[in-house]
């Protein structure tokens, strides 16, 4: 990295954003990064304003609604491990806030299961989004982990139950000396940092590689030309053609 | 907030009474709880009213778009 002496403009900030992009610091690795990921996802592929016309059906709403949910999942765990488990067992608003963070990875998984089934039928890996597909499903399976640590960390008897049920599975794998189900303080770690990590960190990529290859058009109906007045149906994710507001 | 607590908790606690062992199905080596079947039931559902039900979009305002 280049040290420079940054300009001071009349409002008092410093004007270094002018200084970048220039010849002589092509070869610097920040340049190279920058380079290449505003090529692949420029702002206006990375927030777009319009989707493809075909989009306009309930069925494309599942995968940000397994978003949101997501976030309210992880809005609700930020709280309950802030305040913990004498708060979130005994007063009302904790015994609340414990409902709204189950609930909301019931919702996770309801539309999360839907938005699969319908990228299973619309085979949504064509197209050059095989790495969509995959990091969808790797979230899935790693989703189902933290789900089930949370139900082991949650300290009463159906973490208990669900415990001894488990530790004769696990321990049949093999992984049971590296994975104790009966082991309180290692799940709640899975639960709260491990997992959770890997799971937004994959949904990360999930939805970058849809913004990267485009939302993936249905298949041509009987007779019709495929293609022909679906935008977006092009190999790349482009999407030319007919459009509405997102 | 107990209060509100309390009247929720009377409401919704009326409608389903679920102070009693869980219910469940057995087909076969399947062992399911009715309430699990209940939501995969739901989650059916859901997905045909999603192929199924019209999707209101916005007035398309480009001209040729």
């Amino acid at each position: 990295m280049t040290i420079t002496d940054p300009k001071i403009s009349s409002n008092g900030q410093s004007d270094l954003s002018k200084s970048a992009d220039l010849p002589e610091d092509a070869d610097q690795w920040t340049a190279k990064i920058r380079h290449v990921a505003v090529e692949a996802l420029p702002p206006q592929r990375l927030l777009p304003d319009r989707q493809p016309a075909y989009v306009a059906s309930w069925i494309y709403v599942f995968g940000v609604t397994t978003v949101a949910a997501l976030g309210v999942v992880i809005a609700t765990g930020l709280v309950l491990s802030i305040m913990g488990p004498n708060w979130w067992h005994v007063s009302s608003t904790g015994l609340f806030v414990n409902s709204l963070h189950m609930w909301s990875v019931e919702v996770f998984f309801f539309a999360m299961v839907i938005h699969l089934w319908g990228k299973f039928f619309m085979a949504a890996w064509r197209g050059r989004r095989r790495a969509t597909w995959i990091t969808g499903v790797i979230s899935f399976l790693v989703s189902v982990g933290a789900a089930f640590t949370g139900y082991l960390s949650q300290q009463n008897f159906d973490s208990q139950w669900i415990s001894t049920q488990a530790k004769d599975g696990i321990n049949s794998t093999g992984a049971g000396a590296i994975f104790n189900v009966t082991n309180f303080g290692q799940m709640i770690m899975w639960h709260i940092v491990l997992l959770p990590l890997v799971v937004v960190a994959l949904v990360g990529i999930h939805v970058l590689m849809v913004r990267l290859r485009g939302v993936v058009p249905p298949f041509a109906a009987k007779g019709e030309t495929p293609g022909a007045d679906m935008a977006g149906a092009d190999s790349d994710g482009a999407t030319s053609g007919a459009e509405v507001p997102a | 907030m107990q209060s509100i607590a309390l009247v929720v908790g009377t409401l919704f606690g009326s409608l389903i009474n679920l102070n009693h062992p869980g219910n469940y199905i057995h087909w076969g080596f399947i062992q399911m709880s009715y309430s699990n079947l209940l939501v995969i039931i739901l989650m059916v559902i859901v997905f045909f009213a999603a192929i199924l039900i019209p999707f209101k979009t916005h007035k398309n305002k480009g001209a040729d778009r």
